[in-house]
C-alpha cells in the first residue's frame, strides 16, 4: 500500500467553560491516539465559553476523526478546521539566552530584526519575548541557541480566521445564547 | 406546601419525573441518604437489590435493551461505583441507554483519600457518553434531567451523575426544569441531506448486486418496518450485524443471517461480492468487516449513521448518509426503483445451500452439541417467539447462528465489549421491564460463573427466567482460538466447575442436567411449563468449535470452513 500522506492542521474548538472540560478533550486525545503537537486554551469573547487552538498531525481520516469525536463531546460547541482558511496564526514563546558583556549586544541585534522584545536583564542572561508565525519564531529560537539557551517556555499556536464572523460562528452563539438549539424534550 | 427538598428526594422525584418504575442498585454510606429517602417518603419506584454492582449495571442495560426506555443504576462511592465500570463499558460499546447514579464523599472531603473515595468521574470518563459529579445541590435536578436527555437521545449511551453525599443532605425548593440546556449537543437535528438521499438512491436503482447490511440502529429508530419495504420492494437480500439480528427477521426469503468472523458462508460472501453495499445503523467493526482493506472490495458503500465520527471510521465509504435510521429509509423508499435481481439472488441461493450441506446440524452424529440445543430452543418457543440473552464465548456465536430471530429485540447480547457475564443479570433487567415476556439465558458454563451470584437477585424477584447453560467444561472461545492459532496448547481454559443443578437448587432453583440429544426438547419444554426459574445444565461435547471463522486481520473471504461430512479437516 502507498503511503498515506501525514498533514498538520490547526484547528479551534469552542467548548463549555466547565470542570473537567481540558479533561475530556485530553483523555479523547489519548484514548483516540490523536497525534496533537500544541495545544492552547483560554477565554473567548462569549462569556461561558473558552476557545482552544490546536494543532494536530495526521491523514485526512485522522482529521476527520479528530473533529468528529471532539464534536460529540457534550461539552465542545464547535469545531473548525481553518487549515485552509485566511488564518492570522501566533505564538508566545519566552526565552531565557545566555548574554554577558561579550555577546550582549549581538542577541540585542538579533531581538531587533525580529521585532522581538527584552523583558528582563540580568548579569549574564537577559529574557527575551516573540511573538509571532510559527517559522519566524523557529529562526529566532535557532539563532539564539548559538548563545545558549537556558530556558524556554511557548505558548502554543493560536489561530484566528481574517475577516468578519463566519457562519459558523453566528450559529454557535445563538446556540450558545439558547435561541435556536430546541432541546425541548 | 413547602417545595424545599433535599438531594436524596431530588433524585427519586427527578427519576419519578422520567417515567422510572424500576431502579438496580446496591447501598453504602455515600448513597445512604438517598435510599433512606426512597422508603421515608415512600417513593413508587421499585429497588432491585443486586448482588454484585457489576450486576446493577448489566440489569439496567438489558432492561433498556429490551423495552427502549433508559435503564437507572445506583451504586454508593469507591469500590459500589468502580464495579459499575464494565457494566458501563459494555453499553457504551453498545449504544444502550443508561443512567447511573452514584454517591461521593461530601464535598468537603474531595480529594482528601478519605474513605472510599473513587475519582469516578475521571474513571468512567471514557466509558459513559458524558458525566456528571455535583458538589451543589443547585445543580442536582439540571444534571439528572440533562442525564436522561442525553443517554436517551441521539446514538444513546449510559451518562453517570456522581453526587456528594452532603449534596444529597442538603435541601433546596425543587423544581423539576421543562427543559436542558446544552449548547454543545444537538441530536435533534438528525435528518439526512436530501443529497445524500438521492445519491444512495441511485446507487441503489443501479446495483446489478446490492446487499443491505442492518445493524442496531434500526432497532433503536425502530425502522424495522420500513427496511423491509426497502428490501422487499427492490428485491435487495438483507445481511445483519450481530447487534442487528431481529432488525430483519431471520426467516424472511430475503434473509441473509449475519456476516463477519463467525457469520455465515454464505453471508460473508454476499458481503465481499455485492455491489453496492447499504449499511444502516452498523458500525462496521472489525468483527464484522474483517481486515479492514479487504472488506467488500467490489462495493461503493452507502454508509447510513446517525453519529458522524462513524462515516470513514474503518471503511472506506462511497456514499455517507448522516442521519436517523428511520428518517432515511423514510426519505429514500418513495426514490428506490423495484427491482428483481434474480442473478444475484440465484447466487445467494447456490452458496446458501453449499453452507446448508456442510451444516453440523446436517451431519449425523449422537453427540450432544450446541448448535443442535439452539434449534431445539427455537423450535420450542414457537420459532423464536422469546427473547434470548446471551453471554459470551462459543455458545453466542451458536445461538446467533441457529436461534432464528424473528422478532425485534429478541437477542440481547454484548456485542462491541464482549462482556462474559453479561447473559444472567441482562436477562433480569429485561424480565423486569418485560413481565410477560418469556425470557432464556443462553450462557457458557466460564461466563455464567462470572455473574451466576445473581441468581438469588432472580429469586429475590421471583423472575421466570429460563436458563441453559453450555456445559462444555472450557473457556470454549479461547480454548477455539488455541486450537487454531497455539498448536492446542490449552493454556488456562479447561474449568473446575461446581454442580450446577446443586448451584441452582442451593438458591431455591429448579434445575436439571441434560446430556443426551434425545432429551433436549423435553427438557426444555419442562422447563417452559414450570412456574418460576429454571436452570437447564447441558453437558455438551466439549471439543467442538464454531465455524466459520475469519482469523483476526484476516480477509472475510479467507473463513476457515466446518469441514464436509465424512471428510478430515481442511482447516
Ligand atoms: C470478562 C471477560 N473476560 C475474558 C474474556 C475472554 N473470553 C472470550 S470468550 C471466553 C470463553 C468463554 O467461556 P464460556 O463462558 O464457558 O463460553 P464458551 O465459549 O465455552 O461457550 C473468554 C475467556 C471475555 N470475553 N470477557
Ligand atoms: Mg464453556
Amino acid at each position: 500500500m502507498s503511503e498515506i500522506p501525514m498533514k498538520r492542521h490547526t484547528m479551534i474548538a469552542w467548548m463549555e467553560d466547565k470542570p473537567g472540560v481540558l479533561n475530556r478533550v485530553a483523555g479523547l486525545f489519548r484514548r483516540r491516539n490523536f497525534n496533537i503537537e500544541s495545544l492552547a486554551v483560554g477565554h473567548s469573547e462569549t462569556p461561558g465559553i473558552s476557545r482552544m487552538t490546536f494543532v494536530a498531525r495526521g491523514t485526512d481520516r485522522d482529521m476527520r476523526q479528530i473533529q468528529t469525536q471532539l464534536d460529540k463531546l457534550i461539552n465542545v460547541v464547535d469545531i473548525q478546521d481553518v487549515t485552509n482558511e485566511p488564518v492570522v496564526m501566533r505564538e508566545l514563546v519566552l526565552v531565557k539566552v545566555q548574554a554577558s558583556n561579550g555577546n550582549r549586544s549581538q542577541v540585542m541585534q538579533i531581538v531587533d530584526i525580529y521585532r522581538a522584545s527584552i523583558i528582563d536583564v540580568d548579569l549574564d542572561s537577559m529574557i527575551v519575548q516573540i511573538v509571532g508565525p510559527e517559522d519566524r519564531v523557529e529562526s529566532f529560537v535557532k539563532l539564539l541557541s548559538n548563545f545558549g539557551i537556558a530556558e524556554m517556555v511557548r505558548t502554543g499556536r493560536v489561530a484566528m480566521v481574517r475577516g468578519g464572523k463566519s457562519e459558523k460562528q453566528v450559529q454557535m452563539e445563538t446556540a450558545v445564547l439558547g435561541h435556536s438549539n430546541g432541546n425541548q424534550q | 406546601m413547602s417545595k424545599m427538598k433535599t438531594g436524596g428526594q431530588i433524585v427519586w422525584e427527578s427519576l419519578l419525573k422520567e417515567g422510572v418504575e424500576v431502579v438496580f442498585g446496591l447501598p453504602g454510606g455515600a448513597i445512604l441518604p438517598a435510599y433512606d429517602d426512597l422508603m421515608k417518603y415512600e417513593y413508587p419506584i421499585h429497588h432491585v437489590l443486586v448482588t454484585h454492582e457489576q450486576g446493577a449495571a448489566h440489569m439496567a442495560d438489558g432492561y433498556a435493551r429490551a423495552t427502549g426506555r433508559t435503564g437507572v443504576c445506583i451504586a454508593t462511592s469507591g469500590p459500589g461505583a468502580t464495579n459499575l465500570i464494565t457494566g458501563l463499558a459494555t453499553a457504551y460499546m453498545d449504544s444502550s441507554p443508561i443512567v447511573a447514579i452514584t454517591g461521593q464523599v461530601p464535598t468537603s472531603l474531595l480529594g482528601r483519600d478519605g474513605f472510599q473515595e473513587a475519582d469516578v468521574q475521571g474513571v468512567s470518563l471514557p466509558v459513559t457518553k458524558h458525566n456528571y459529579l455535583i458538589t451543589d445541590i443547585k445543580d442536582l435536578a439540571d444534571a439528572i434531567k440533562e442525564a436522561f436527555y442525553i443517554a436517551g437521545t441521539g446514538r444513546p449511551g449510559p451518562v453517570l451523575v456522581d453526587i456528594c453525599k452532603d449534596v444529597l443532605q442538603a435541601s433546596i425548593e425543587f423544581e423539576y426544569p421543562e427543559t436542558v440546556h446544552l449548547p454543545g449537543y444537538r441530536p435533534n437535528l438528525n435528518a439526512p441531506s436530501e443529497d445524500s438521499i438521492a445519491r444512495a438512491a441511485v446507487l441503489l436503482n443501479e446495483a446489478k448486486k446490492p446487499l443491505i447490511v442492518s445493524g442496531q440502529g434500526v432497532s433503536i429508530a425502530r425502522a424495522e418496518k420500513e427496511l423491509r419495504q426497502l428490501a422487499e420492494k427492490a428485491n435487495i437480500p438483507v445481511a445483519t450485524s450481530l447487534l442487528g439480528i431481529g432488525t430483519f427477521p431471520a426467516t424472511h426469503p430475503l434473509a441473509i443471517s449475519w456476516g463477519g468472523m463467525h457469520g455465515e458462508a454464505y453471508t460473508n460472501y454476499a458481503m465481499q461480492d455485492c455491489d453496492v453495499m447499504f449499511a444502516i445503523g452498523a458500525r462496521l467493526d472489525d468483527r464484522l468487516t474483517g481486515a479492514f482493506d479487504t472488506f467488500a472490495p467490489n462495493a461503493k458503500i452507502i454508509h447510513v449513521d446517525l453519529d458522524p465520527a462513524e462515516m470513514g471510521k474503518n471503511i472506506t465509504i462511497h456514499t455517507p448518509v448522516i442521519g436517523d435510521a428511520l428518517l432515511t429509509l423514510k426519505m429514500l423508499l418513495p426514490q428506490v426503483q423495484p427491482n428483481e435481481h434474480p442473478a444475484w439472488l440465484a447466487q445467494i441461493a447456490d452458496w446458501k445451500s453449499e453452507s446448508t450441506d456442510r451444516d453440523i446440524i446436517a451431519q449425523e452424529t449422537d453427540e450432544l452439541v450446541a448448535p443442535y440445543i439452539m434449534r431445539q430452543l427455537w423450535h420450542a418457543t414457537d420459532e423464536g417467539d422469546a427473547t434470548v440473552v446471551s453471554d459470551v464465548g462459543q455458545h453466542q456465536m451458536w445461538e446467533a447462528q441457529y436461534f432464528h430471530h424473528t422478532k425485534r429485540r429478541s437477542l440481547l447480547t454484548s456485542g462491541g465489549l464482549g462482556t462474559m457475564g453479561y447473559g444472567l443479570p441482562a436477562a433480569i433487567g429485561a424480565q423486569m421491564g418485560l413481565p410477560d415476556e418469556e425470557i432464556w439465558v443462553v450462557a457458557g458454563d466460564g461466563g455464567f460463573q462470572m455473574t451466576m451470584i445473581e441468581l438469588s437477585t432472580v429469586m429475590q424477584e421471583r423472575l421466570p427466567i429460563k436458563i441453559a447453560i453450555i456445559n462444555n467444561g472450557f473457556l470454549g472461545m479461547v480454548r477455539q482460538w488455541q486450537d487454531v492459532f497455539y498448536n492446542k496448547r490449552h493454556a488456562g481454559t479447561p474449568l473446575f466447575n461446581p454442580d450446577f443443578v446443586k448451584l441452582a437448587e442451593a438458591y431455591g432453583i429448579a434445575a436439571k442436567s441434560v446430556t443426551r440429544k434425545e432429551d433436549v426438547y423435553d427438557a426444555i419444554k419442562e422447563a417452559q411449563a414450570h412456574d418460576g426459574p429454571y436452570l437447564l445444565d447441558f453437558q455438551v461435547e466439549e471439543f467442538t468449535n464454531v465455524y466459520p471463522m475469519v482469523a483476526p486481520g484476516k480477509s472475510n473471504a479467507d473463513m476457515i470452513r466446518r469441514p464436509m461430512p465424512n471428510m478430515e479437516g481442511e482447516e
